[in-house]
């Protein structure tokens, strides 16, 4: 049996494990709430430039002269994955299964004959990518690791990084990879193809009940309104991937730090109850000392 | 009847207002919204948009670019920034213009899309030199 003084330590250090456990639980829990709204926020965004693009894009697929990042290279022989996560651990197996899914891409892809070239954004997504997959990293990777938040320009800093590499024709088909929110207690590693860029539903168009339904006007002419369109949306893509991205990270701190804290409350109810009974069992055999010798006079 | 003004940017919806007409800054030239305008998507420019209620000017805005949807009872503008023209500051659009104008020399001459693209921020940063007040 361990010696009282030694329980005394553990106990205390697994107190102050918990302490910071539910510390980081609690930052966790407000930057959850403030990824949330940033997300929330970006939508109404998001669905007007869906809802143009749909329109335009459906005017344009199949001219001859449709832009690259619409209708792609025409190949799809080498493949571009993007991958997001988050700059530090602790966080479950968030960071993990995004990389695993990327790593099970890139074989599959691999297998069926096709080049893969990875781009990660974010350090742990980097390091594992490094010891699994050192040979199709590119060298060029991005993380946030120190700042505080992320905002539009560096989803236009990532976007412009991509589209500088199609036009060097590095690759013929993108692809994002990252941790969809799906709720605070679970994030789904998705895969999401941005070039070509997928015609979303044409969702219909916004009008007043009693006006005569009619189609949208282009100025300037479709393809050039579309050209200048693509980029931003595909700016938007991946600004939306980095939001849900940060805001699965933070849920899924919150939920292990959770569980840590709990972990850490159950050992030290075991340790006390051990400590109590290693007490208890020293002072009955001090008694019994005691006892015995009265009785030996 | 008035229309409906939206500007979002990618990070916040920015503005929501109700207006007689609303002028668009279009790449291909000014344009005035009335209610009841076709359906129509527009490509803007660096510019203002100015907002007209009972044949006054009550709000002007600049934006550095973006495209906007008109529908005939809401005119719904994407742009990245939007700023009353009060507070705009000159020496703002002076920096943007030296550093586009520098990106636009060091763009490659067989490269148009840059060059587009150097050119319509150089345009954005002199339509904010315009708009903002004299200091």
């Amino acid at each position: 049996m361990p010696s009282l003084k030694s329980l005394r330590i553990r106990i205390n250090s697994v107190k102050s494990t918990q302490k910071i456990t539910s510390a980081m639980k609690m930052v966790a829990a407000s930057k959850l709430r403030r990824a949330q709204s940033k997300a929330e926020a970006a939508r109404p965004y998001a669905e007007r430039m869906e809802r143009m693009l749909a329109s335009l894009g459906a005017s344009v697929a199949g001219s001859p002269s449709a832009p690259k990042l619409l209708v792609g290279t025409g190949s799809d022989k080498t493949h571009l994955l993007v991958v997001f996560t988050a700059d530090r651990g602790l966080a479950g197996a968030f960071n993990t299964n995004v990389g695993r899914l990327a790593r099970n891409t890139a074989r599959r892809l691999e297998s069926e004959g096709k080049t893969v070239k990875i781009f990660t954004v974010g350090r742990k997504g980097r390091d594992y990518l490094r010891r699994e997959m050192a040979a199709n990293l590119l060298d060029d990777s991005i993380t946030y690791a120190g700042r505080k938040s992320i905002d539009f320009a560096d989803a236009e800093d990532i976007a412009n990084r991509i589209t500088a590499l199609l036009h060097d024709g590095a690759f013929d088909v993108c692809t994002v990879v990252y941790n969809r929110f799906a709720s605070v207690i679970s994030q789904v590693p998705t895969e999401m193809q941005v070039i070509p860029a997928p015609l979303p539903e044409t969702p219909a168009m916004e009008v007043p009940p009693g006006t005569p339904t009619a189609t949208y006007e282009y100025e300037p002419a479709e393809e050039e309104l579309l050209a200048r369109l693509l980029p931003q949306n595909l700016a938007i893509q991946i600004y939306r991937a980095l939001l849900e991205s940060s805001a699965g990270e933070h849920g899924a701190r919150m939920s292990s730090m959770d569980n840590a804290t709990r972990n850490a409350g159950d050992m030290i109810k075991r340790l006390s109850q051990t400590y109590n009974r290693a007490r208890q069992a020293n002072i009955t055999r001090e008694l019994i000392e005691i006892i015995s010798g009265a009785e030996a006079i | 009847m008035l229309i409906d003004l939206e500007i979002v940017s990618p990070e916040k919806l920015l503005l929501s207002k109700s207006a007689d007409m609303v002028v668009l800054p279009a790449a291909e030239g000014e344009m005035g919204v009335l209610p009841g305008h076709a359906p129509m998507i527009v490509l803007l420019r660096g510019g203002t948009i100015k907002l007209t209620v009972g044949g006054t000017v009550t709000d002007t805005l600049y934006v550095s670019g973006g495209f906007a949807e008109v529908t005939t009872t809401r005119v719904t503008v994407l742009a990245t920034e939007a700023v009353e023209v009060a507070s705009l500051v000159r020496a703002e659009g002076e920096s943007r213009l030296a550093a586009a104008e520098a990106e636009y020399a060091a763009a490659d001459r067989f490269n148009t899309e840059a060059l587009d693209v150097a050119q319509a921020k150089i345009q954005s940063a002199r339509a904010l030199i315009e708009a903002a007040p004299a200091a």
